[in-house]
């Protein structure tokens, strides 16, 4: 990856680091960036049970959940900060002339974290402070602020594939419309790719750690609904995600044609494209692959025979990384329909009543389905970003002109993926001890350094 | 008022909000960390705990607004003070990360000992975080970034109105915090604590505003602009910013704590307030003003149509926050 990267010898110095930056922190900040957008939906499921159905043990949950939702979205929190200053500190180059263009959505984006985060404060202080039902609704303004939040910061993501909104005269942006870059018309279905994605995310990475508990032979109501209410959410999404991803994607041969060739591994134009499952470019010459013919047509133009644009019909200065932008894309869309598939049989056999939770194999499976969806995450936005490159600001400005020129940034880079590491550690160490008090009757997790009288005690 | 200094103070509220309540969060880390012991500092902890654990990352998103506000409306000098300030920002940044994720993580602790880890990072960033924002303030006003190219990267932040820019942010935080703390400890009855808390907030407001006013000088050298307005156009807030917190020890010291912090306040946002109007019309000062760094007209517009809606929609639901957090039920238990 790093040789494919740095293959252009002309870039600047800064380029490389900020680009592994920018990739990492992205990378780790989109995992709890799907916390904050699904689990408030989860969570409002489960504890709505427990209010309405008098279910001590949904409610359980949900105080439980709420718990891990304190410690994930605070450090989604401040990773989320992170991405913030890296817009300046990282991109000078797109922030100083587009910084106008592309802000009004970050701004719309900041009234939605607001909301967030001050209902989260609401909602896990209210427990035994707030009128029950009150306290429950404030999971709502939460999930409209995931929604919301998806939509302004992925409506960028859309308008940097699809730029609108600006014109440049003389080298200069000028006629800065920024509602209609809040509005593009890319964005839609971006967002609900990227917004299903976090509920398959959420979803699958919840019901991994009920299935885990299930095969340690925990197989009671707690763990079969703590499995049941995500992986549900889980299975929507998942058959949801082939269908929007095919509309999404149909838009790339007008809208993006390198990346599609890349994604395609179409070394040159071909009518019909056949679909490429697996293989790599060696020396220009795509290999290792199973060709179907005129599918690739199909999955990416919508039409058994319409034409996939060539790689050679772009200047080798235009063109993205191949292998990176396709093996993701495949891997994506791999994992994707395996995950879909599964979803679809559990609930076919469960309809024929056959229950798969009996299955040690299946529990295996849901367990391995939780890395996967965010692999399959992971995937997707390697196959959009490195597909965009060699710009930013497609066809308007190339990454390397975005670049700062300061020195040092492979230390920051280092000083990041050591920091994020013991962020890391440190998450899964306390999520882990907490689960392990639950696991002994331990509801309230009172801190360790409480006074004696718990008159303060914070539950 | 013009669209591009309408959304400048629009800014620069948010600047003075999260320097108050964003402030007050990591004035509490100086507390933390002279809390004492595990068992003797337990009491202090759990207190700090309790008053900040419900609202901090809602006054956290107070640096978002502003760090967005700023990239949008004036993208140019929000692009060169990142690229000539990149040093303290980062410095800053790894103070704000880890002052969240420590903070989150101690209070599901499993042990003594890893909540005396995490708490140490906690309280120790808290203080790190401010005083990188005071040095990246400091060199704004002292006319040290430049509006084209990347000023010098060190002597930028490592100067004499940088550093009592950091070592004022950090005071002025750790004032407030002790301010709103014995509030809270002697609205939850607990007498001790709050004699603690009331002591140590009296010393370091004496030397915060000491350290104010001492800086006075050095400032009037290194940042003439800013000292100008600083004597000129803002000295109502100067000497108000004295007088309320003069005010401030005053009651501390006859134990009127719950005003006492509207007093604090007072005296920490006319600081700010007077920093803002003493380097009007600046954005970058002696560089770039306000009017020839705004970005595009229907895109400050479009702030003003957000900064709106945060009005209406945030603010009700933040004030509703904070007025549970003050309330008898949420104090006790």
């Amino acid at each position: 990856m790093v040789l494919d990267l740095l293959r252009a010898a002309a870039d600047p110095d800064g380029l490389l680091p900020a680009r592994e930056q920018m990739a990492f922190s992205l990378g780790w900040h989109i995992v709890l960036a799907c916390f904050g957008v699904a689990f408030p939906a989860l969570i409002f499921v489960v504890h709505r049970r427990g209010l309405v159905h008098d279910d001590p043990e949904a409610l359980a949950l949900a105080r439980r959940w709420a718990k891990v939702s304190a410690v994930l979205f605070a450090i989604g929190a401040v990773s989320g900060t992170v991405l913030s200053f890296e817009m300046g500190l990282l991109w000078p180059g797109l922030m100083g002339p587009f910084g106008d263009v592309l802000g009004l959505p970050f701004a719309f984006e900041g009234l939605s974290f607001f909301v967030e985060a001050i209902f989260l404060g609401l909602y896990l202080y209210g427990w035994g402070r707030l009128p029950p039902r009150r306290h429950l609704m404030m999971l709502l303004p939460m999930m409209a602020a995931g929604l919301v939040g998806t939509y302004c910061v992925v409506s960028v993501n859309a308008w940097m594939n699809m730029p609108t909104g600006f014109r440049i005269v003389d080298g200069e942006v000028t006629d800065v419309r920024p509602w209609a870059v809040l509005f593009n018309s890319g964005s839609v279905l971006q967002v609900a790719h990227m917004w299903v994605a976090a509920y398959m995310v959420v979803g699958f990475s919840v019901a991994a750690v009920y299935a885990a508990g299930l095969l340690r032979g925990r197989r009671n109501r707690h763990h079969r609904l703590g499995f049941l209410v995500p992986f549900v959410f889980a299975s929507v999404a998942a058959v949801a995600q082939p269908v929007v991803g095919h509309v999404l994607g149909i838009r790339l041969g007008e809208t993006q044609p390198a990346k599609l060739a890349a994604f395609e591994l179409a070394t040159t134009t071909e009518q019909p494209a056949p679909l490429r499952l697996g293989g790599v470019l060696v020396d220009g010459e795509p290999r290792y692959y199973v060709e179907i013919p005129r599918w690739g047509s199909f999955i990416a133009r919508g039409s058994f025979d319409k034409p996939v644009q060539g790689l050679d019909t772009f200047a080798p200065q235009d063109r993205p990384p191949v292998n990176i932008t396709h093996l993701a894309f495949q891997s994506m869309i791999g994992i994707g329909t395996l995950l879909a598939g599964a979803a679809s049989v559990f609930w076919l056999l469960r309809w024929r009543r056959r229950d798969l939770l009996e299955q040690r194999w299946f529990l295996w499976f849901a367990v391995a389905a939780g890395p996967l969806a965010v692999v399959a995450l992971e995937s997707g936005w390697v196959a959009t970003e490195v597909g965009r490159q060699p710009w930013v600001v497609y066809d308007v400005l190339r990454t390397a002109d975005a670049a700062g020129d300061n020195p040092g940034l492979w230390w920051m880079v280092a000083g990041t993926v050591t920091l994020y590491s013991a962020m890391t550690v440190g998450a899964v160490v306390v999520l882990r001890s907490m689960a392990r008090r639950w696991r002994v009757g331990e509801e309230d997790l009172p801190s360790p350094y409480g006074p004696e009288d718990r008159e303060l005690a914070v539950r | 008022m013009t669209l591009e200094l309408a959304v400048a103070a629009a800014l620069f509220l948010g600047v003075v909000v999260y320097g108050l309540f964003g402030g007050a969060d990591f004035g509490s880390g100086f507390f933390d960390l002279t809390a004492g012991g595990p068992r003797a500092g337990a009491e202090l902890r759990t207190l700090i705990d309790h008053s900040i654990g419900p609202v901090w990352e809602a006054n956290h998103v107070w640096l978002i607004y502003v760090l967005v506000m700023w990239w949008t409306g004036f993208p140019e000098s929000f692009a060169a003070a990142t690229q000539t300030l990149f040093i303290p920002l980062l410095l800053a940044l790894v103070g704000i990360v880890l002052r969240g994720a420590a903070f989150a993580f101690r209070k599901y602790a499993a042990t003594v000992a890893s909540a005396r880890l995490f708490g140490a990072v906690f309280a120790a960033s808290s203080l790190v975080a401010p005083f990188f924002l005071g040095t990246v303030a400091g060199a704004i006003a002292s006319g040290r970034v430049p509006a084209a190219g990347v000023g010098d990267r060190v002597s930028s932040w490592v100067n004499p109105t940088s550093l009592f820019g950091g070592v004022i942010a950090v005071g002025t935080c750790v004032f407030l915090a002790g301010v709103l703390l014995t509030a809270d400890a002697d609205r939850g009855g607990r007498g001790a604590l709050t004699a603690t808390l009331r002591r140590r907030t009296l010393a370091v407001g004496v030397l915060t505003g000491a350290l104010v006013f001492a800086a006075l000088l050095p400032i009037h050298r290194d940042a003439p602009t800013l000292s100008a307005g600083l004597t000129g156009r803002a000295a109502g807030l100067v000497v108000l910013s004295g007088l309320a917190g003069a005010a401030t020890l005053g009651l501390l010291l006859r134990r009127r704590f719950a005003v006492a912090r509207v007093t604090a306040l007072i005296a920490v946002a006319a600081v700010l307030l007077g920093w803002g109007v003493g380097q009007y019309p600046w954005l970058l000062v002696d560089e770039v003003t306000i009017a020839d760094g705004a970005g595009a007209p229907a895109t400050l517009a479009g702030l003003l149509v957000v900064v709106g809606l945060a009005g209406v929609l945030v603010l009700p639901a933040l004030a509703y926050l904070f007025r549970l957090t003050q309330t008898e039920a949420w104090t006790r238990h």
